[in-house]
This record gives C-alpha cells, sequence and structure tokens, in this order.
C-alpha cells in the first residue's frame, strides 16, 4: 500500500478504501522491520495517530523526517552523541508547515553525523545499509530517509543536502532527491552544517511527489531571513508545461568516457546509460549540448567545498558545550567540562573538519584558504550562470557508478572521478535547484542523472525531470533486494 | 606628567535600549529583574535557530553614524567573531569587524570639556550583540540570558583624548546624544554602558602627529562608570610616567590589556598582546547583505531630534534663560522634557526654570532620583507657578508647598488648600480687616499724613498677622493708602 504515490494514497484515503490511521500502522510496523535490516531510524514514533483527511494531497499520508530537523518534543539528535537527548520546544518551519498540510510524521530518519558525510555510516546509532544490497551503503548524509523511501516506508522523507546529501543517496537508493533553490524552504529548525551551503528538501519515488511535497514545505519564514517569497510558484500544478525546444547541456569534462584513466567497467556502464539518456531528452524535443568548462576550476571544487563547509561548521557547532542543552560534560572549569563534552560527543571525522575549519579561519591562513575558496566559489558559480544563459539546465551523471560497498568504500579515487563525485555541490554553491532521478542500473543496483538550473528556475528543471522520468521506467521504483549479503 | 602627553583613545559600548526587541532575535528587549524572562530559542543558541536582523536598530545606528559624522556603509552585513565563553551561547558573536563596513567610519565629534571646545576623532561605530550576563558566586556561576542578544552599539576613538577630563567629557556627550535620540537609557547603574580604554603616555616635546614618538599603548577593559574611566585613566597615566621617570619604562610598560580593579583602584595585568586571541572572523552567512538605499538615509536623517546642544541654544537665545541655567536643563533629556512640558502647559520660561534648577534638582541629588521617578508632574509645577503668578499664593509660600509636595507626594493645589494657604484676594474680607486696624493703630494715621508714608508697611503687617498671613500683600497695600487718604 505505502509503495503507492502520493495521489493514489490521497484518492484511497478519499475513496475510503484505507483509512490514514492504517497507512500510519503500516508504516510504523514497516519501519521496525526495516530498522532490523538496515538501521534507518533514530526514532519510530509508535504512538503516531492518522489524521483527518482533507483536500491536501499530503494529508493523512506517513511520512520521515531527517533527525537534523528539530521536531518539537520528538527527541532530535543529528545522529550525534552531542544530542543524544535532546528534545526540542520547537518545531522546524518546513516540518511545521507539513504537519499543517495534514502529513503525519512516523518516523526521524538517521543522518551522517550532522550531515558532515557521506557514507550514512558515522551517526551516533550505526551504519545504514542499502535496502538494495545490505553490503553496500546508502550514501549520505541524509541515508536513512533514501533507506526508508527507497524501501516502501511512505512516499517521502525530508532530507537536507550542504554537498549532495539529498542528491547522492536518491541516486545509490534509485528514487529521486531534489532540493529547490537556496531559500525556498526555511531552514528554521534544521540543525545547521554550513548555512551557506545548506538546503532542506526531499527525497521521495516520483518527481510528482517532491514537487507535491516541496509545494508543501517551501514559504518565506520571518525567522529565516534568506527565505524568500514563492507563493507564484506552483511546482506540482505546472509540472506537465511542456519541455519542447528546452535547451539543457553536459559538461565533456565529467561525461566523457575519455577523460578517466582506466575507468572501471561500472564506470563505462553508468556513463554510457547517462548517454543513453541524453537521447530521451532529444526525443523530448529539447536541445541537448556538450559544453566545456574550465577543468582547473573543476579540479578546486571538492577543496572550496572542504574549507568554506569545514569553516562555518566549525562556527556552527560552537553552540554543543553541552551547557544548554545535551548532556553536561566532567570537570572542574566550564573549559574542561566543555571538552569533556565535545572530545565524548564528536565523531572523529566531525572533530578533522573542525580542526580544518579552525586552521583555515587564522588569521594567518584566512586569505590564502578561506578567501580564496570564497573567490573559486564565485568564479565556479559564475561559470555555472554563464551556461544558464544559454542553456535551462545542465544534465550531469550522479557519482561514478552505482553504491559503494561498506567494507571497501576507502578506495582511492583518481583525480577526475573526484570530480564525477563531487560536482553536485556546484548546486551548493550557487544555490541552485537540483534534482537527482534514476536513470537505470549498473551491477543490478541503481544509477541516477542529476538536472541543476538556475536559481529560481525549480519548475523548469522539475518539468525536464518530470519529462524525462515519464520515458524511463523507473518512476516509483521501490528496492528489490539484489544481494542478501 | 608635565613632560608628557597622554594619549587616550575610548571603545565605548552603549546597549540601545530603545528597540521593542533584540537585535537578532524576537524576544523582549528591556531591562528586566526577573532573570532568563525575556528570551527567545535563538538566545540561547537552540539548535536550529536563526539570526533575524531588528532594522530599527540598524537606523538607529546609522542615526548615531550620521551625528558622529560618519560615513554610512552601502551596504550592511554581519560578521561572526568566534570564541568560547558560558556567556557566549553561540559560541560566537555576531559584530561587524572593523573594515570594511560597519554602520559609521571616520567621523569626528566635537565635545565641551571645561569651557573649551574639544574635537575627537571615530574610527568606526558598529552594531552587535550582548553576551549574557554573569554572577560569579563563589562555588558556582548563574548565567542570566535576559542580556543575551541586546543591541549593542560600540563606537571606537582615534587616540586624540588628552586627559581623564576629556575622556569623561567625551563620554558624558555621547551618553547625551544616545538619550535625546531615543537609543538608549544609557545608564551605566543599568550596565547599559561599558568602556574600554586605551592609554599610552609619549614626551610633551616631541611631535605627536608621528607615530613613532608614541608610547605603548595598554588597553584596560570593562571599565562600567564614568567615575571609573576617570580614576582608571588617571592611575595607568600616572604609572607609566612613573615608569618613565625610574627609567622603567621600556620593561614595566608592555603592550599589553588590564582590567580595572574597582574597589582596590589599580589597573591588573590580564593578557599580554602576544596571547590576543584570534576571532576567526568572517561574515554570517544567515544574514544576506543589505543594500542602504540614499532615501533610506535621507529618512533617518530627517528623524533625527533635537539634541541638547539645539536645546540649550534655544533656552538661551529664545527664552531668555542664562547659559549657567540652561547647561543644567539640558545636561539630562529626562530634565529638558520635563522643562519642555511645563512650558507647553503655559508655565513661564524663567520661573519654570527656576523652580526646577533650584529645588526640584536639589531634591532628586539629594535623594538619587530620576525627575521621572518624582510625584511632581510638570502639570502640577505649572499649577504652582500659576498660583503665585495670580496671586494666590507668595513665592516663599510656594517654595515651602514645592518642598512638601516632593517630599510628601502631594498634589500642590491639594497643599494650599488643606493648609489654607490662598491668599484673602477678595476686597470685602480685606477691606474689613484693614478698617479694624486703622482703628486700633489711630497714630500711624497721623504719622502717614505727617509724611512719614513708610508706616503702611508697619499696617500691612498688622493686617497679615491678622490674617495669618492669608491676605494679598498687594491688595492689602492698596487698600490701607485708599482707607487713610478717605479719613
Amino acid at each position: 500500500m505505502l509503495e503507492k504515490s502520493i495521489k493514489e494514497l490521497h484518492e484511497d484515503l478519499v475513496s475510503g478504501k484505507v483509512t490514514s490511521d492504517e497507512l500510519v500502522k503500516e508504516a510504523i510496523r514497516k519501519s521496525h522491520e526495516l530498522n532490523d535490516e538496515c538501521n534507518a531510524f533514530v526514532t519510530i514514533l509508535d504512538d503516531a495517530k492518522g489524521v483527518p483527511v482533507t483536500d491536501n494531497l499530503l494529508s493523512g499520508i506517513p511520512y520521515g523526517v531527517k533527525d537534523n530537523y528539530s521536531t518539537k518534543g520528538v527527541l532530535s539528535t543529528g545522529s550525534s552523541n552531542t544530542l543524544k537527548d535532546y528534545v526540542p520546544f520547537f518545531t522546524a518551519t518546513s516540518i511545521e508547515n507539513l504537519e499543517k498540510s495534514g502529513a503525519v510524521m512516523v518516523n526521524k530518519t538517521v543522518l551522517d553525523e550532522f550531515g558532515m558525510g557521506g557514507t550514512g555510516t558515522t551517526g551516533h546509532t550505526g551504519i545504514v545499509r542499502n535496502p538494495w544490497d545490505k553490503t553496500r551503503m546508502c550514501a549520505g548524509s541524509s541515508a536513512g530517509s533514501a533507506c526508508a523511501v527507497a524501501a516502501g516506508i511512505y512516499p517521502y522523507a525530508t532530507g537536507s543536502d550542504t554537498g549532495d546529501s539529498i542528491r547522492k543517496p536518491a541516486a545509490y537508493c534509485g528514487i529521486v532527491g531534489y532540493k529547490p533553490t537556496y531559500g525556498m524552504i526555511s531552514r528554521y529548525g534544521l540543525f545547521p552544517f554550513a548555512s551557506s551551503l545548506d538546503h532542506c528538501g526531499v527525497l521521495s519515488r516520483s518527481v510528482e511527489d517532491a514537487a507535491i511535497v516541496v509545494d508543501n514545505m517551501k514559504g518565506i519564514d520571518k525567522y529565516d531571513m534568506t527565505s524568500w517569497d514563492s507563493k507564484d510558484f506552483h511546482l506540482y500544478d505546472d509540472l506537465n508545461l511542456d519541455v519542447k525546444g528546452k535547451r539543457v547541456c553536459y559538461i565533456k569534462e565529467i561525461c566523457d568516457i575519455e577523460n578517466y584513466s582506466n575507468p572501471s567497467d561500472e564506470l563505462k556502464e553508468h556513463l554510457k546509460n547517462f548517454k543513453e539518456k541524453l537521447e530521451l531528452c532529444k526525443e523530448l524535443g529539447m536541445e541537448v549540448d556538450a559544453v566545456s568548462v574550465n577543468e582547473t576550476l573543476l579540479k578546486a571544487l571538492s577543496s572550496v567545498y572542504v574549507v568554506i563547509s569545514c569553516a562555518e561548521a566549525t562556527s556552527n557547532m560552537s553552540n554543543l558545550t553541552g551547557f544548554i542543552f545535551g548532556p553536561r560534560g566532567e570537570g572542574n572549569t566550564y573549559i574542561e567540562q566543555m571538552k569533556d563534552h565535545r572530545t565524548k560527543g564528536f565523531s572523529p571525522l566531525i572533530k578533522r573538519r573542525f580542526v580544518i575549519g579552525s586552521y583555515v579561519l587564522q588569521s594567518e591562513n584566512k586569505d590564502r584558504y578561506f578567501h580564496n575558496a570564497a573567490r573559486a566559489r564565485r568564479l565556479l558559480v559564475d561559470e555555472w550562470k554563464n551556461i544558464f544563459k544559454d542553456y535551462d539546465a545542465v544534465i550531469l551523471p550522479v557519482g561514478s557508478g552505482p553504491a559503494k560497498e561498506l567494507e571497501n568504500s576507502a578506495n582511492k579515487l583518481d583525480e577526475n572521478r573526484a570530480v564525477l563525485e563531487d560536482h553536485l555541490q556546484i548546486g551548493n554553491f550557487g544555490g541552485f535547484p537540483s534534482i537527482t532521478i534514476p536513470d537505470g542500473f549498473v551491477s543490478n543496483l541503481p544509477v541516477g542523472l542529476n538536472i541543476t538550473g538556475n536559481c529560481y528556475n525549480d519548475q523548469t528543471v522539475l518539468n525536464i525531470a518530470y519529462a524525462l522520468e515519464s520515458k524511463m521506467d523507473y518512476k516509483n521504483q521501490v528496492a528489490k533486494e539484489v544481494n542478501h549479503g | 606628567m608635565d613632560n608628557y602627553r597622554a594619549m587616550i583613545g575610548l571603545e565605548m559600548h552603549c546597549e540601545i535600549s530603545e528597540t521593542n526587541t533584540k537585535v537578532f532575535s524576537s524576544a523582549t528587549n528591556s531591562y528586566s529583574e526577573l532573570p532568563n524572562s525575556n528570551i527567545r530559542p535563538v538566545d540561547m543558541a537552540f539548535p536550529g535557530t536563526l539570526p533575524v536582523v531588528n532594522k530599527k536598530a540598524v537606523e538607529m545606528a546609522l542615526m548615531a553614524s550620521m551625528i558622529l559624522n560618519c560615513k554610512q556603509p552601502e551596504y550592511i552585513y554581519f560578521e561572526r567573531k568566534n570564541y568560547y565563553y558560558p556567556d557566549l551561547p553561540k559560541g560566537f558573536q555576531i559584530t561587524q569587524e572593523t573594515k570594511p563596513a560597519p554602520m559609521g567610519i571616520y567621523g569626528y565629534l566635537e565635545y565641551e570639556c571645561n569651557g573649551e571646545t574639544k574635537k575627537v576623532r571615530i574610527n568606526n561605530l558598529h552594531l552587535e550583540e550582548d553576551a549574557a550576563a554573569s554572577e560569579h558566586l563563589s562555588s558556582t556561576t548563574l548565567i542570566n540570558y535576559n542580556r543575551a542578544g541586546v543591541p549593542l552599539l560600540e563606537l571606537v576613538t582615534e587616540p586624540d583624548i588628552n586627559s581623564a577630563d576629556e575622556a569623561v567629557a567625551f563620554l558624558e556627550t555621547m551618553r547625551s546624544i544616545y538619550q535625546y535620540t531615543g537609543i538608549s537609557e544609557a545608564d551605566s547603574k543599568k550596565g547599559q554602558i561599558r568602556c574600554d580604554v586605551n592609554v599610552s603616555i609619549m614626551d610633551k616635546d616631541k611631535d605627536p602627529s608621528d607615530p613613532n614618538n608614541w608610547g605603548t599603548r595598554v588597553e584596560i577593559k570593562n571599565v562600567n562608570s564614568f567615575g571609573g574611566v576617570r580614576d582608571a585613566i588617571n592611575y595607568e597615566i600616572e604609572r607609566q610616567c612613573d615608569a618613565k621617570e625610574d627609567g622603567t619604562y621600556d620593561t614595566v610598560i608592555e603592550q599589553e590589556t588590564r582590567r580595572w580593579d574597582e574597589e582596590k583602584g589599580i589597573t591588573v595585568h590580564m593578557r599580554s598582546k602576544v596571547d590576543a586571541i584570534d576571532y576567526r572572523y568572517f561574515v554570517e552567512p544567515n544574514i544576506p547583505k543589505y543594500k542602504v538605499s540614499d532615501s533610506w538615509l535621507e529618512k533617518i536623517k530627517a528623524n533625527i531630534p533635537e539634541l541638547a546642544n539645539d536645546r540649550k541654544e534655544k533656552y538661551i537665545n529664545n527664552l531668555g534663560i542664562s547659559e549657567y541655567d540652561a547647561k543644567i536643563l539640558v545636561k539630562e533629556k529626562s530634565v529638558s522634557d520635563y522643562y519642555e512640558e511645563t512650558l507647553k502647559l503655559g508655565a513661564n520660561p524663567k520661573s519654570s526654570c527656576n523652580w526646577i534648577t533650584s529645588v526640584i534638582l536639589g531634591h532628586l541629588n539629594k535623594f538619587y532620583l530620576d525627575i521621572n521617578d518624582i510625584y511632581l508632574k510638570p502639570k502640577m509645577l505649572v499649577d504652582l507657578i500659576k498660583m503665585v503668578e495670580d496671586g494666590t499664593i507668595s513665592s516663599k509660600q510656594a517654595k515651602e508647598v514645592l518642598y512638601e509636595s516632593l517630599t510628601e507626594n502631594k498634589e500642590p493645589t491639594k497643599i494650599v488648600e488643606e493648609k489654607g494657604m490662598k491668599q484673602i484676594g477678595d476686597t470685602d474680607s480685606i477691606n474689613k480687616i484693614v478698617n479694624e486696624v486703622l482703628e486700633e493703630q489711630p497714630n500711624s494715621i497721623e504719622q502717614y499724613k505727617g509724611g512719614r508714608t513708610n508706616i503702611v508697611d508697619f499696617l500691612v503687617g498688622q493686617v497679615m498677622k491678622k490674617t495669618r498671613g492669608q491676605a494679598n500683600p498687594a491688595i492689602t497695600r492698596n487698600m490701607i493708602i485708599e482707607e487713610i487718604e478717605k479719613r
């Protein structure tokens, strides 16, 4: 039942074929099953109840919330030991918006600690496994949300995306991941990682569902100065707008197999599959071009991301001292207590990032690292904005293949493949609307492609994704386990 | 000291007390006795909270920037100053770094010190948030977050001040500006004003415009009263001069941060320059850059109210008040406002000024009161002045009434009525008594007619005696002369 789309579920609820309460109970039951298998949830809300069904498509339907969203009265940990017992007294604006729509939260999903990580393995409750193959990761940081949506627990879950944290796990789990333009959804109540890069968004099994959910999450918020008024955006209503004549492009340096020395079979297959999907774009009446961008800039991508995100993260997480919330550290002075709290609370990966963040902001290093990263970020964004003068969207493959194995995930990437892994970060640098949709299978595992457009062009991005999705067979796909470990 | 010139720079922090809410939070901005009552989640940095700029606070900061003749920024943005301290819940303070664009840069202010006009250059003025207040007890520290997020204006001067007197005069001028603009009560008793003082000395015979001649700069942090500023500067100048005289200047005086110990009256070493904290400033990403339009600035400029100097000039030139009294009237805005209110209600400007400067201010000083604290409202003072003017009571009586009103919290009209102080003004009653007196004093009629006209004073006295001082003296006097001449 819960493997259906939002619209189908809504029709069933309206016709009385099923009640909201039945859906919620089923989602909770399935959540427990999945948690045993894949460890997707920090909290399952066993007391959640159905609500009256209204005209709103989301009313009465269960959904999941990434555990870095503040939810009043419900444990919100950010998957970190520093907040392992933290129960907030206010709810994030976007979740409040969903509540008002009648959506029913049934669980809080595991993430990489505070969203810092791309593997889904660093949460304080343990690693999240891919429902397609439990020896593989979901990617991160929205690992639990991707896992649960792919497993058919509910039609959607919220995510957050600072580098690719919605869009990478979506690809690895064979589902849709959409982060709208920066500021379309309020960040109030989202635990910050890197404020200038953080976006709220959604993971779902179809473009249509993603549009419905974001329509209900978005809106200007007096508590978030970076939010803007999007009341004239009707993402779902306008989903069918014709894409004929739209111009999309891909980037040669990223997509052409010749750029890779000793490409693996998976990479070859992944890129070949991607190029085939470009043909579908042409069949839809879109123009598809290859464009070239400055390779030096592309290679700077991941360093720029590390410098900016670590710097902001160091500062953003300075409130985690264990004094006002979180477990109080031991020690005789406030400094000792704070050190104890942070030493015990954070995983080594995060501490490493804090060290980097502090280092790049120190007065003697700031210009060389932090300011240069800001300059490079600007150059990259300008490069993309230039592309958007001629094209409605950039279309690129996500990652270098299907989900990675949990065991051998430390495989060294060659430099060029790193760009393939990291290019989604440009969407965060520029605040661009960006959506990943499944585009096929490699080694029997799902892979995805990404469509990114200029700021405020969410509708176009969704229209292209919607049209392309309709030409493929992966809409509403639910994970079918291919490897039993 | 005679051989040295002191160079003093001030950092003056003043809380903006007159906005409804805090600078980046919707919590109420007001002084509250009840700890932790004016707070929102953002003030305690609960995860996911975001700052929202208070536009009113920005407008006030820009207004101060204009009055200080500073250049206003083209874009407004804020920065994070990162450091750990329990009174700083976020682990950073949202502030503005000096460059490139605080609320104001490179201005100046003229102020008066001991009758001389002085000028101090302003390096910059910026808007930031206050930290929470810590109360250190013997074994524990209590934190009150009411103050966390209160808007704070920090003003940094160039080292153009040469004495403690000048420093205090400058600070008093600034306090007056903050009060007259309605930016702040600027009350140091409420901790709304806090200063850091930079002091160095140089040889007097050398050229002060050449930085090579400057001495070593010592910073004294957290001086919380004007008296403290005076004492700390004088102490520090003396310490540095003594070191020069002893020949120990180069070894003893280092570039350092010191703390003012109010109880002992000394400055104490806090940290050396090498231990300076690296605050790792960077632009606050949650507050978008905001373009400052010319029309906005013009609107703010048009709203700058009358300042103390404007009022002083007005009192002297239009109302005929002496310069001495005018200065007293404008020193505290609340007093000047009180005075203006009495004028509005029709008081004679000079009488009102006299009562305020002679009686009311004395009473305020004696009991450490603010003029807004007293029971006697402007309307009541005006009533009193009018009772004197129309002869209902004498000025001597008025003085008595005023004292009683101030100490007993009673309306002057009530006091006059209760005590039966009203002068007898109706001629019939006075005429009756005058005739009684003349009957009793036949000799005085003779004497008057014989040319001793000052005998009238004696007769007026007799009438007063009979009426226990309530007869109107002017009426009585005329009537006595009239009656004698009838006889």
